[in-house]
């Protein structure tokens, strides 16, 4: 039972690293990386890391997805004037 | 097929997952040519090293080595995982936001003189 | 054409090597030597049930002190890269939209209660799972829900810094406390404190203290990334 469990989730993961590389919408290949990292931190609490699992949740998919977003943001305005 | 799965240990099947996503992390490395696209890249390669060394770590059947109960206390030897790689990968966990964030601000640096994120664009060291 | 080919050459050469690599892996089956000692004596050394703990903050004490300053560098190279100049004229005036009022009025009660869990969080972390690490983070989500219901309010960065230098001075300062009033003591070395009943708030000797102050530093330097890449 765990391991037919296990192997879901490291299906999840791969597909969801496999959608961030392969998606043109950089929001969504972002997205999908922080979904790769989500059920990256439910595979470290089947391997009994509760500590890891609660930090990759916390940093993976929350704080770098956010500035990932931050970034995408940014790197989209209006042309200004080239420096150089 | 049930009893046939079993066969394989927990620790085999999450270090396959763990060096496929090195592999899909270098894949997109190599061949995407947005800044961005790249770093998510990275940041897929460091999930696949973090996963590896943990599963690593990792003994069938036992469970995370925190001692609260009297029984855990008295037979630890026998029924705790390596403590140490979950060590590990908590540090390298939070060092990789501070490298991705310090990256994403670079980004954000060549974009405001360049006005691009394609990576060709920045061919001023190329030889 | 030629790229691709190379590409393709080289990931297969690496998967191959992965290959033999995953084929000649077995298992553990038992712990490593530094494991064992570390399982076997870290709840009578140190006091912590938690053995992730003991490994972070005593053990492999130096490691953390050094992710701690990579952590701190990071942040100010983020600042420095990202801070504005004056005739910087950047400041176009987009039209302000303003969240909506459903995650104005949740942000309201919810902030103050992650806070408390990130307290919470490496409060307990001799005896839960959990820590300094995880509660900062857990503090730097609760301030990007504060960015998210507010955006355009500035954090105050001269209270945020001070508080920074300060937890990284005091981390400092206890690894050496560790050194001075102990007749062997190493550095960082929590035992200066008596290490009290085990399982309870209070014991393990110095870990609840300086992992409130790893939490306190992880938080705010985290908070002030998220604020660096926020603002323009």
């Amino acid at each position: 039972m765990l391991t037919v469990l296990t192997i879901t989730i490291c299906v999840g993961v791969l597909v969801g690293s496999l959608l961030a590389i392969v998606l043109d919408s950089l929001t969504s290949a972002v997205v999908s990386a922080g979904l790769a990292s989500l059920f990256a931190s439910v595979l470290y609490v089947l391997l009994s890391a509760p500590d890891v699992a609660m930090t990759e949740a916390a940093i993976g998919s929350g704080l770098t997805t956010m500035i990932f977003l931050y970034t995408i943001k940014k790197t989209q305005g209006v042309k200004k004037e080239v420096l150089k | 097929m049930g009893l046939y799965l079993n066969q394989y240990p927990l620790a085999s099947i999450v270090l396959i997952t763990g060096f496929m996503m090195i592999l899909i992390g270098l894949w997109g490395m190599l061949t995407k040519t947005n800044i961005i696209k790249i770093i998510i890249s990275i940041t897929v390669v460091e999930t696949g090293v973090n996963v590896i060394l943990v599963s690593i770590g990792y003994i069938q059947g036992r469970t995370a080595p925190i001692l609260d109960t009297a029984v855990l206390q008295i037979d630890a030897l026998s029924r705790v995982v390596d403590p140490i790689p979950s060590a590990l990968v908590l540090t390298s966990i939070v060092i990789g936001l501070g490298t991705t964030a310090l990256m994403l601000s670079y980004v954000i640096k060549m974009y405001r003189v360049r006005q691009s994120l394609n990576i060709e664009d920045f061919g001023v060291l190329k030889w | 054409m030629i790229k691709r080919f190379f590409i393709a050459l080289s990931l297969i050469i690496l998967a191959g090597t992965f290959a033999k690599v995953v084929y000649n892996f077995v298992p553990n089956t038992e712990l490593t030597n530094v494991a064992k000692h570390y399982v076997q004596h870290g709840t009578q050394e140190l006091g912590a049930t938690n053995l992730v703990t003991a490994v972070v903050v005593t053990y492999r004490g130096l490691d953390t002190l050094g992710e701690v300053v990579v952590l701190f560098i990071s942040a100010a190279g983020v600042g420095l890269l990202l801070r504005r100049r004056k005739n910087d004229l950047v400041t176009k005036e987009e039209k302000r939209t303003e969240p909506s009022f459903l995650v104005q009025s949740v942000a309201e009660i919810l902030v103050p209660l992650i806070f408390m869990l990130g307290a919470y969080i490496f409060l307990n972390g001799h005896l839960t799972p959990g820590g300094g690490f995880q509660g900062g983070a857990v503090i730097a989500s609760g301030t990007m829900l504060l960015f998210l219901a507010a955006p355009y309010k500035h954090l105050n960065h001269g209270v945020l810094t001070a508080l920074e230098s300060i937890s990284g001075f005091a981390y400092v300062l206890i690894g050496i406390l560790g050194v001075t009033l102990l007749g062997a003591g190493h550095f960082i070395d929590n035992r200066f404190l008596p290490l009290g009943e085990l399982g309870t708030l209070l014991s393990a000797g110095a870990i609840p203290i300086i992992y409130i102050i790893i939490g306190l530093k992880v938080g705010t330097e985290l908070s002030v990334v998220l604020e660096d890449m926020r603002e323009e």
